[in-house]
């Protein structure tokens, strides 16, 4: 499929709901998954990123191209998904449905990508990981199950000439990659910051739609959630505590100095 | 009942709590220290849409309602008490007079660049003679061929002078009576006007980031038209402008309660005395228990005069004892909170002795406590 120059473009950006970083954290020891509450819910602080790109690209091509969210969460995480039409998103589709729950990263991926193909796509953007699971695989599996190229961990993101072409970082230096569209690209945290939802953008998102689609409205056909999930959790502990700091005072001196020199070359930070 | 906010109540909270704790925190000491108006940040929440919050769209603002704008006011509060004011003052005393008062054609010259947050304005009510005694204005406003010509001085402005600033609304004395008594108009004052001069900021112990001065006018006139609301009715709308105000300063003092009481609980976890967090010791327990019992009902008080409001209730009682019961609870808050963190509390670098200076503001400002008892005891019918 080639798409032609003047099209204007369906920018799909995949988030997730994560519970707040800063709400105390629960899991139930039977299932091994974390207990979530609407009120402790947020938008994915990476996938934030991931919206900015969107929204700057829609700016830029100023054609008409939309910006449309996803997410595969219950409904209850309408408001949060809301956060993201308050940024300047276009629209939002939850996929929604009890069978959903306990999907691993490769079922999420799946579903995902039904509901992307459902909502018709040219770029789809994501977050780099989620700060909950923090695997950082589902970018590289939505483009496998969506059959087209992914540009992960982009810095900076264009489109011109149905193409899409991503800078990306690396250890040694810069690469700089472009694909045809469709395609997905996944956005890193050092692309532009996430712009805050203004009050006219907040107004304005109450009045947006937020669509549900339903386990029959997806053409799915492999089992999803627990059923479809490849990993299962086998153990969860909590991480040792750790051991009591070292403190060295202005009054330790020059040993205390010396104690502290010591440390740092001990662990080649000197 | 319902205690739920609305999803774009909770939205609004969420972006001034983010709004606060990324953008603002990381200047409220420095901004303090060096008394600085915090120019950065105004433009950044103009752009947000802050200054419009409770305005209708079609006069440049949000659209969202009251316990939208004390949500605002509380959470940019928790964080920097100057930003705080600088925002309540402008929306709920130096823009809300033209939205209450003025004709379609002076809401369309002043109120739309305001809720834009294209200007700030002031509100001048008070003199260096006539403060909670806001009758005796002498400040007097003569109408001669066709001008207001005003001479007189008004005390303690808030956004008065910033470079922002588009003038002042005052009360002055348009002359007398049948009894004799001065009748007390609202004029608005633009701030190019010959013969209207601004003095330098206040040094102030607190609020040092806002934007407090002395105004003074000296043969300073400004067309007829510059009349605001009903010649006589002065005193009246300022003081109707004064209700609405003292949700938004409670608010403030309840952010203020609440962002010491932030700082102290996060610091009783930290610091260790006798081998072990000073959290453990009841008698810290206890101090954080009370904390957070009056600024929850401190809270409740200040979201019922909101909510009051926007249900278009009467709600100057409701809103007086918020704005009292608020302004004490972030005294006894402020105080426990430097407590909880011993001498470390008394040094600039932890944010509660700056909230510490800053709380004694919220018993004076925009009503005292003794004036609020007043005001209070008149609505009980005493
Ligand atoms: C930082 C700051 C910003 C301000 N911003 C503005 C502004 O933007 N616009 C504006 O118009 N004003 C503003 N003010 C003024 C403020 O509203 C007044 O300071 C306040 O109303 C008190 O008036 P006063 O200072 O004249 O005190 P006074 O009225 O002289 O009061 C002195 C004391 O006497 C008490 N008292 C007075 N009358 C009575 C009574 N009848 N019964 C019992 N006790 C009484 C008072 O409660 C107080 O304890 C600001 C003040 C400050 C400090």
């Amino acid at each position: 499929m080639v798409i032609p120059e003047d099209r204007q473009l369906n920018i799909v950006v995949a988030v997730k709901l994560v519970p707040d970083t800063n709400a105390d954290k629960r899991i139930d020891p039977q299932t091994r998954r974390l207990v979530r509450s609407a009120a402790e819910t947020v938008l994915n602080p990476f996938d934030e990123y991931a919206i900015e790109a969107g929204l700057q690209l829609k700016e830029q091509l100023a054609d008409g191209s939309s910006v449309t969210i996803v997410t595969m969460a219950p409904e209850s995480g309408k408001e949060v998904v809301r956060k993201a039409l308050a940024m300047g998103a276009d629209r939002a589709v939850m996929l929604s449905d009890p069978a959903f729950a306990g999907s691993d990263v490769w079922a999420t991926a799946y579903v995902l990508a039904a509901g992307i193909r459902r909502i018709g796509f040219d770029l789809v953007l994501t977050g780099t990981q989620s700060t909950d699971a923090i695997t950082g695989e589902l970018p590289g599996a939505l483009a496998e199950y969506l059959g087209v190229p992914g540009l992960t961990y982009a810095r900076e993101i264009h489109v011109a000439a149905g193409r899409v072409r991503v800078k990306r970082e690396t250890d040694t230096g810069y690469q700089t990659l472009s694909a045809p569209l469709p395609a997905l690209a996944s956005i890193t945290k050092s692309a532009a910051e996430p712009r805050f939802a203004s009050l006219k953008g907040i107004m304005a998102a109450k009045k947006k739609e937020i669509a549900v689609l339903r386990l029959a409205d997806l053409e799915i056909a492999q089992a999803v959630g627990g059923d479809g999930a490849k990993l299962e959790v086998t153990e969860l502990t909590a991480s040792p505590a750790r051991a009591a700091g070292k403190t060295v005072t202005a009054a330790d001196g020059n040993a205390g100095a010396r104690t502290i020199v010591a440390f740092l070359k001990e662990r080649n930070l000197l | 009942m319902n205690f739920d906010l609305s999803g774009d109540q909770q939205a609004i909270q969420d972006l001034c709590r983010e709004f606060a704790r990324d953008v603002v925190a990381p200047q409220a000491e420095a901004l303090d220290r060096e008394a600085e108006f915090p120019y950065a940040i105004v433009r950044q929440m103009a752009g947000l849409g802050l200054f419009g919050l409770p305005f209708p769209e079609k006069y440049g603002g949000a659209g969202a309602d009251t316990v939208s704008y004390a949500l605002a006011v509380m959470e940019l509060a928790r964080i920097d008490a100057s930003v705080a004011i600088t925002l309540a003052a402008h929306v709920s005393l130096g823009a809300s007079p033209f939205y209450l008062f003025g004709t379609e054609a002076q809401k369309a010259e002043y109120l739309v660049p305001l809720a834009r947050g294209e200007q700030l304005w002031g509100f001048g009510l008070t003199e260096p003679g006539a403060g909670s005694d806001a009758g005796a204005t002498q400040t007097r406003a003569e109408l001669r061929a066709g001008q207001w010509v005003i001479n007189g001085t008004k005390a303690f402005i808030t956004n008065s002078g910033t470079d922002l600033t588009g003038g002042t609304t005052i009360t002055a004395v348009t002359g007398t009576d049948a009894a004799g008594r001065s009748e007390i108009s609202n004029i608005i004052v633009p701030q190019a006007t010959p013969g209207f001069t601004r003095s330098k900021k206040y040094n102030k112990m607190g609020w040092r980031a806002s934007d407090t001065r002395e105004l003074s006018f000296a043969d300073a006139a400004v067309p007829e038209g510059n009349l605001l609301g009903v010649r006589g009715r002065g005193l009246k709308q300022f003081l109707q402008i004064l209700d609405g105000g003292r949700i938004s300063v409670a608010a403030l003092s309840v952010g203020l309660a609440w962002g010491a009481y932030d700082e102290a609980l996060k610091y009783a976890k930290a610091r260790i005395a006798f081998g072990q967090p000073i959290a453990k010791f009841q008698a810290i327990q206890f101090k954080l228990a009370d904390m957070r019992m009056e600024i929850e009902h401190a809270r409740v008080m200040v979201m019922k005069a909101a909510w009051e409001k926007d249900e278009g209730r009467d709600f100057a009682l409701t809103a007086s004892l918020a704005k009292l019961y608020s302004g004490e609870v972030s005294r006894r808050v402020v105080n426990e909170a430097v407590q909880i963190h011993g001498g470390y509390g008394f040094m600039d670098e932890y944010p509660v002795s700056r909230m510490y200076r800053d709380q004694k503001i919220n018993e004076i400002g925009e009503g005292t406590n003794e004036i609020q008892r007043l005001v209070i005891a008149r609505l009980m019918g005493l």
